[in-house]
């Protein structure tokens, strides 16, 4: 009885730790298989232990120009898409003007949409125009469909600011260029790095709407996809592991350095 | 609407002539005529909504008036930006930039303007409101009173010609909000610069200001010195907005001499000709004000002792409460319901309590006389936080 | 002097009210450049996928315009067993992630403590690894004989949902539990980010005043947690439904030919058959399905204030 009451008190954090374990099992899986040596073209079994991959992560052909590829088109789609979306934002919260139901709805459809379909849509529209597929038609995508995030993200930042900072600026002497500069962006700076990072990893990781639009181009993704269907290199799980861990320190040094900021000014 | 007074120097003076702002078919401002003399302390008071935050704004050039214009002095900036107008202004909330230590939010405006040395001026400005030691914090690390006092800095260290505050108290709890009152006063009178102030306090307007201009749906209902509002009211709105009155309606009877004579229910009541903004023809309707803490309480059985020539009234205490320096009753008469009567807790009288019969009087000199046609209950208003 | 005989109207917030009329067209040039890029790049390639859907011809001989609806009845005819699937797996995986990320969101936003921050870092982060490296390690997981699959083995898991059909004999892989599996695992974090969003606002006290009130722990959640957080499970279902139902990896790397969806077949007909009319058709159905299940269940669902 005891127990079972232990069990009723705690279920949430259990069933949250369980749901937590889900969610990071396969990282842990990446993780040690990207030290497996395995016997045949595939890496799902594991052999035995050998740090080859770790030494030489770019030992396998096309693996590591498909990284610079990806990371190339997510920087640069990152900083159209954070560009035209904050402006959207930025127009969308501090103006009034016509057509803005329209203008709304063109923005949440394409986050409504399963990629598949753009994707298709995509592809038609390059195929009909006699568009050559490659770099230029991932990075067109790409940027068409991080756009509408980058609004989102900016979009609620601006809205939860105070209208009377920008006043107050003005009132001091700032005149518009100024007011923006001083005021306006900086506070609005943390929603479009939020846009912005959303709008990288969402380049970086896509492959539904890459696949369809890439030709003969071959990203990350694809370089993974490809692989599941020739045999997997050890070399992609240590790229997987290796992102993660960087994230994850980035985040914490962020974190480490804002905490401590925040206790010495206090 | 008048002029107040007139200094020598009139650089400072705020000319607003025929003012008006509506929004699509709602009129927030009708046209208005306002003089705020240099170097004075001016208080736009009302409830919100009544158009004195748009005043303001206007002022500021926050917001364009639809028409009329505004004058600083003798310069026209009616079209000019808040960028360029020599004026600034202490937010509702503060609007301190987040992002912004204290030292360059004070910094802020002489930097705009292109002044290169900042530090000696924006320290003197800090210490002025006892803030050197915050000078690197950032806004949200400091308590309301600070960052109002912050607020006050940043747009007076530009030496601006008028200095407009909305609602700069509001944010604050009462104890530090009267504290503040007497600090702005302080820097008032040590700058000398013309403050415009909004409040819906009246209180505060009345500690604060040298002249209040009480605001009713988009009108200046009456603008005068604060004792002036006060003793003479002109409107039922300004006697109940301010403070609290007792209206009764009357009727007129006679006239002698310089008083006016009236009967209400049975009894009469003397008002003085001087004190009536009413029409006062025979048997016309006039509503007789008379400030709760003007009337004094006498039991039914000492009726006699009261002096000859003062105004009475008998009624039955409906409720008293003791709020220490003075006891508030209310007082149900034939002649009006819900008398208010503030009584200083000189020499309590054991008698007067709920259900006793006592007879209320004043002097004739303390009775203001209002045009009955008006609503006797504009201008009452829920207890403002 | 004015008389007075009614309260006066509120006036509208000033500060709310639009800016000044100065740079009356700011907006329309702020808006221009990524409006057009959206126009040309999302609602356009529509009107050329609507018009190839009613072509007809070949590859060789080129296509035209026949108005040729019956390619939606052909194709609907003849991959209805793919989209019933879709629509079945999407919903699956989609109930499973609310079921499994309700008690991660709530873990966080009111038991976490000072461990918020770390475990929201470990929802995100995975996201950092290339999400088909994460889905090929479920085959590693859900190998045959691995430990998982010898574990609901023994404990005759795989005879209930093999009987159900979720399950092929003693295997996982390559059978819709798989994945359905996959599918749940990766949109996951969609649900979970909006429900911890929704439930973040919960003022915590409404929870001591309804314990305060005589409702036992599980009558505070239905009749106050789980109403308050309800703008959460509706963005986080559409979240996860949505891109689920058009997803064609899972069911590519952890599925066979019996479990293929909608997204499977559009991407085969469009990159390897090459007939442009059935799949354009095949896309729009999808598209328009979506579309009106979606506004049936924001309407049934009452949160229109989603974006």
């Amino acid at each position: 009885m005891a127990f079972v009451n232990w069990l009723k008190r705690h279920f949430v954090v259990i069933a949250g730790l369980f749901t937590l374990g889900y969610l990071l099992l396969p990282n842990v899986i990446v993780t040690i298989f990207s030290f497996n040596d395995p016997k045949g073209r595939f890496n799902y079994e594991w052999q035995k232990f050998s740090t080859d991959a770790w030494t030489d992560p770019c030992g396998v052909s096309g693996l590591c120009d498909s990284l610079t590829l990806s990371l190339q088109i997510a920087l640069w789609a990152t900083l159209a898409a954070t560009l035209l979306g904050a402006m959207i934002a930025f127009a969308l919260v501090r103006y009034r003007f016509r057509a803005r139901g329209a203008v709304n709805s063109l923005i949440f459809l394409p986050m409504a949409m399963p990629e598949v379909v753009m994707a298709a849509s995509l592809l038609t529209l390059f195929l009909n125009m006699g568009i050559q597929l490659g770099f230029w038609t991932i990075l067109i995508a790409h940027i068409m469909f991080c756009l509408s995030f980058v609004v989102i993200a900016v979009k609620a930042r601006v809205m939860s600011m105070d209208p009377r900072l920008e006043q107050a600026a003005q009132d001091l002497y700032a005149g518009p260029v100024q007011t923006f500069l001083r005021v306006t962006l900086p506070i609005a700076a943390p929603g479009i790095a939020a846009g912005a990072l959303l709008a990288f990893a969402l380049s970086f990781d896509d492959f539904i709407i890459t696949n369809f639009n890439a030709g003969s181009t071959v990203t990350f993704p694809m370089f993974v996809w490809g692989s599941a269907q020739r045999g997997t290199p050890v070399q992609i799980n240590v790229i997987g592991t290796a992102m993660f861990v960087i994230a994850v320190l980035l985040v914490l040094v962020s974190m480490l350095i804002s905490n401590r900021r925040n206790k010495q000014k206090a | 609407m008048t002029d107040v007074t007139n200094k020598n120097d009139n650089t400072g003076d705020v000319r607003l002539s025929g003012i008006s702002k509506t929004y699509g078919g709602f009129t927030a401002v009708h046209p208005l005529d306002l003089t705020v003399p240099q170097g004075s302390f001016f208080a736009l008071l009302g409830a919100s909504g009544c158009g004195k935050t748009t005043t303001l704004r206007m002022i500021a050039g926050l917001e364009e008036p639809t028409s009329g214009t505004v004058h600083l002095g003798d310069q026209d900036v009616t079209r000019l930006p808040p960028y360029k107008r020599p004026v600034n202004t202490v937010f509702q909330s503060y609007a301190l930039f987040p992002h912004l230590d204290i030292f360059e939010n004070v910094a802020f405006g002489l930097r705009r303007r292109g002044i290169k040395s900042v530090k000696k001026q924006v320290e003197d400005m800090l210490e002025l409101v006892q803030l050197g030691e915050q000078a690197r914090k950032k806004p949200h690390q400091l308590s309301g009173g600070q960052q109002q006092r912050v607020a006050v800095a940043r747009a007076l260290i530009n030496h601006p010609k008028v200095l407009l505050l909305d609602e700069p108290l509001g944010a604050l709890d009462l104890k530090l909000r009267r504290q503040m009152q007497l600090e702005l006063k302080r820097i008032q009178t040590e700058v000398g610069i013309t403050f415009v102030h909004v409040t819906h306090d009246q209180e505060e307007a009345m500690t604060m200001a040298d002249t209040v201009a009480v605001m009713n749906a988009g009108r200046v209902e009456q603008l005068g010195a604060p004792a002036d509002l006060y003793e003479n009211p002109k409107t039922t709105f300004v006697a109940n907005f301010l403070g609290t009155s007792n209206l009764i309606e009357a009727e007129v009877d006679t006239k002698s001499g310089d008083d006016i004579v009236l009967k209400a229910g049975g009894g009469k009541l003397v008002l003085p000709q001087a004190r009536c903004t009413a029409p006062t023809t025979t048997g016309g309707k006039v509503l007789v004000g008379v400030r709760p803490e003007k009337i004094s309480l006498a039991h039914a059985d000492d009726a006699g002792e009261i002096p000859e020539g003062r105004n009475r009234i008998t009624g039955t205490i409906a409720d008293a409460s003791f709020i220490g320096v003075s006891t508030q009753y209310v007082i149900d008469s034939p002649v009006c319901p819900e008398l208010a009567v503030y009584a200083q807790n000189v020499d309590r009288d054991a008698r007067l309590v709920p259900g006793a019969e006592v007879v209320l009087h004043w002097a004739p000199a303390h009775t203001f006389g209002l045009d009955a046609a008006q609503d006797i209950d504009a201008g009452i208003q829920e207890e403002a936080v | 002097m004015a008389t007075v005989t009614e309260a006066p109207p509120l006036a509208p917030a000033p500060e709310k009210k639009p800016p000044r009329k100065r740079g009356r067209w700011t907006p329309y040039l702020l808006l221009l450049p990524g409006l057009a890029w959206l126009f040309v790049f999302f609602a356009l390639p529509m009107v050329y996928q609507a018009s190839t859907s009613i072509q007809t011809g070949s590859l060789e001989q080129g296509y035209e315009v026949t108005w040729h609806f019956s390619t939606y009845w052909d194709a609907l005819t003849e991959y209805y067993p793919q989209f019933l699937r879709s629509v079945l797996y999407a919903g699956s995986a989609t109930v499973l992630c609310l079921l499994l990320g309700y008690p991660l969101a709530y873990l966080i936003a009111f038991r976490a403590g000072r461990w918020r921050n770390l475990i929201m870092i470990l929802v995100i982060a995975p996201f950092f690894t290339s999400f088909l490296i994460r889905t090929l390690a479920w085959k590693t997981i859900l190998a045959d004989n691995g430990p998982v699959v010898e574990a609901l083995n023994t404990l005759h898991v795989l005879d209930v949902t093999s009987w159900l059909g979720m399950t092929v004999g003693d295997r996982v892989l390559a059978t819709p539990l798989a994945v359905v599996c996959g599918l749940t695992y990766n949109f996951l974090p969609f649900m979970i980010l909006p429900l911890y969003t929704s439930l973040e606002r919960i003022d915590p006290r409404l929870h001591e005043a309804a314990n305060d009130l005589y409702a036992k722990p599980s009558t505070t959640f239905r009749k106050v947690t789980f109403p308050l957080s309800m703008p959460g499970v509706v963005s986080g279902t559409l979240l996860t439904f949505i891109p689920a139902a058009g997803d064609y990896v899972n069911a590519d790397l952890l599925g066979s030919t019996d479990t293929r969806m909608i997204g499977n077949v559009i991407q085969s007909q469009f990159l390897r058959i090459l007939d442009y009319p059935t799949a354009a058709a095949l896309s729009f159905i999808l598209m328009f399905a979506i579309l009106i299940m979606v506004t049936l269940y924001i309407r049934k669902s009452g949160t229109e204030d989603l974006v």
